[in-house]
């Protein structure tokens, strides 16, 4: 299997640091590393357990049989490393770390049989643990490789495209619009309308009219007779509110001698007196 | 009633493949055709042989006929990407290794919850990248796991499958060894941690 991000990594205790010609053997300790040097670092390898392959690969070790002893030396040497380059060392790196030297201590410790089981386990579930994750990466890989849209491939497509042109009209001069207002202006005449302001009809002021009739006559009147019917509509309605409102205030009586006469209106004098 | 004949049948399926912004199924083309056809089942086929005339048709060209999980589309084929991709001056995207791992985990373990991915991958960063994998469509979100807490379980959505080229979840690279260790992880206690804790 290939992996060109590995090939790139190299051995990380072979870093060497030049400036100016001059090799520097330690970085220095104020030495200001950014919080995306840490994603860098880390970003070559997905976590403890691909750090963990690669070392296996690296020494043509089996998943399967590896001396875990040997690996964890391996494993620290890394983290010192990343230590001495004052990069902070994400959690599941150190939580792997123990892990390895857990175990590594157990198969250093005479060995009781009760343990033996246990440290089986601990060894089998990390063998499994990078099984699965070696495969996992595998798929990872097999769909990196599957032809996509974008790198491999890009979707054909005639896009339906709504043309939209903007004619070009040529520029108009100052004369040219002096004529055309002059031509306006003479249509301005033609068409001017003269408007008739309509007339305000006031329903107190029909009121005084109407008590002022009633009084003068100061007997019974047709009730048409109080409406002005040439005045129109607004005339008419208007008149119609002010008797009404006469009639509210008991200014005036409003009586029909049978049904279907006329009726009459007449100024309330007694009630006017009071 | 006449049917439209077989060449222009192919002619005016190319042309909406071509239009189509998705890739087109057949009954989206059924839809297209309809009121000209007499018996769906009969124009159904000829639509089929059609396609199959047309991808024909397309290997003497630059465009391949595929089908996608989505329908049938006509893309620029591999050997000529190159020269479309000159033509945009733009890089195509490159995904993560991080993202290419969690995403293989939803396409082969899917429905799969967030920790069953970092289980795996051994680092609890999967948060951003399924929320990366959701908001580019690949990923959705398939209801929650009935154990305590109740977790999301994520799966694969069919514009995943379209954009990989793939007609299925059965088109995905073989992986039944994958399959068998990961069954019998579920059987075994989860973690080395708690192996930790019994020991001290």
């Amino acid at each position: 299997m290939t992996e060109p991000q590995f090939e790139d990594a190299e051995d990380f205790q072979d870093i060497k640091v030049q400036i100016g010609g001059d090799s520097i053997a330690q970085l220095p300790n104020d030495l200001f590393v950014p919080e995306d040097a840490l994603y860098v670092s880390l970003d070559t390898f997905e976590g403890p357990l691909d750090l963990l392959l690669y070392l296996i690969r690296k020494h043509q070790l089996n998943i399967l049989d590896f001396s875990v002893a040997e690996i964890t030396t391996q494993y620290m040497s890394y983290l010192d490393v990343m230590t001495a380059m004052n990069l902070r060392i994400a959690g599941e790196y150190l939580v792997m770390a123990a892990t390895l030297m857990m175990i590594k201590s157990k198969a250093l410790l005479p060995q009781l049989e009760v343990e033996e089981e246990d440290e089986d386990d601990a060894t089998h579930a990390l063998r499994q643990r990078l099984l699965a994750y070696q495969q996992l990466k595998e798929a990872a890989e097999g769909l990196n490789d599957l032809p996509r849209m974008e790198r491999d491939t890009h979707s054909a497509q005639i896009p339906i495209v709504e043309v939209v042109t903007e004619e070009q009209l040529p520029d108009v001069g100052l004369s040219e619009i002096v004529v055309a207002f002059a031509e306006l202006m003479t249509r301005v005449k033609l068409t001017q309308q003269h408007e008739v302001p309509r007339p305000v009809i006031s329903v107190r002021e029909r009121m005084g009219e109407m008590l002022a009739t009633l009084e003068s006559i100061n007997d019974y009147v047709p009730f048409e007779s109080l409406f002005k019917i040439e005045e129109g509509k607004p005339s008419v309605i208007a008149s119609l509110l002010a008797l009404l409102e006469l009639l509210r205030s008991n200014v005036i009586k409003v009586t029909q001698p049978h049904s279907f006469a006329p009726i009459l209106v007449k100024i309330d004098s007694t009630e006017k007196d009071e | 009633m006449s049917e439209i004949d077989e060449r222009e049948l192919k002619h005016i399926i190319e042309a909406l493949l071509y239009v189509a912004e998705e890739p087109l199924n057949i009954a989206a083309m059924m839809s297209v055709f309809e009121g000209e056809y007499e018996d769906p089942r009969v124009f159904r086929s000829k639509l089929v042989s059609a396609l199959e005339e047309l991808a024909e048709d397309c290997q003497t060209r630059g465009v391949e006929l595929v089908q996608v999980a989505s329908g049938y589309r006509l893309q620029v084929d591999k050997e000529h990407s190159d020269w479309v991709r000159r033509l945009s001056n733009r890089n195509p995207p490159r995904y993560s290794r991080a993202l290419l791992e969690t995403l293989a985990m939803v396409a082969y373990r899917q429905p799969v919850t967030r920790a069953q991915i970092e289980e795996v991958r051994g680092v609890k960063t999967s948060g951003n990248i399924l929320r990366a994998l959701r908001d580019r469509g690949w990923v959705r979100e398939l209801g929650r796991k009935q154990v305590p807490g109740l977790p999301i379980q994520y799966g694969t959505t069919r514009s995943f499958l379209d954009y990989f080229n793939l007609r299925s979840l059965a088109d995905l690279p073989p992986f039944e060894e994958y399959e068998m260790v990961l069954q019998e992880e579920e059987e075994a206690p989860p973690q080395i941690v708690a192996e930790d804790d019994s020991s001290s």
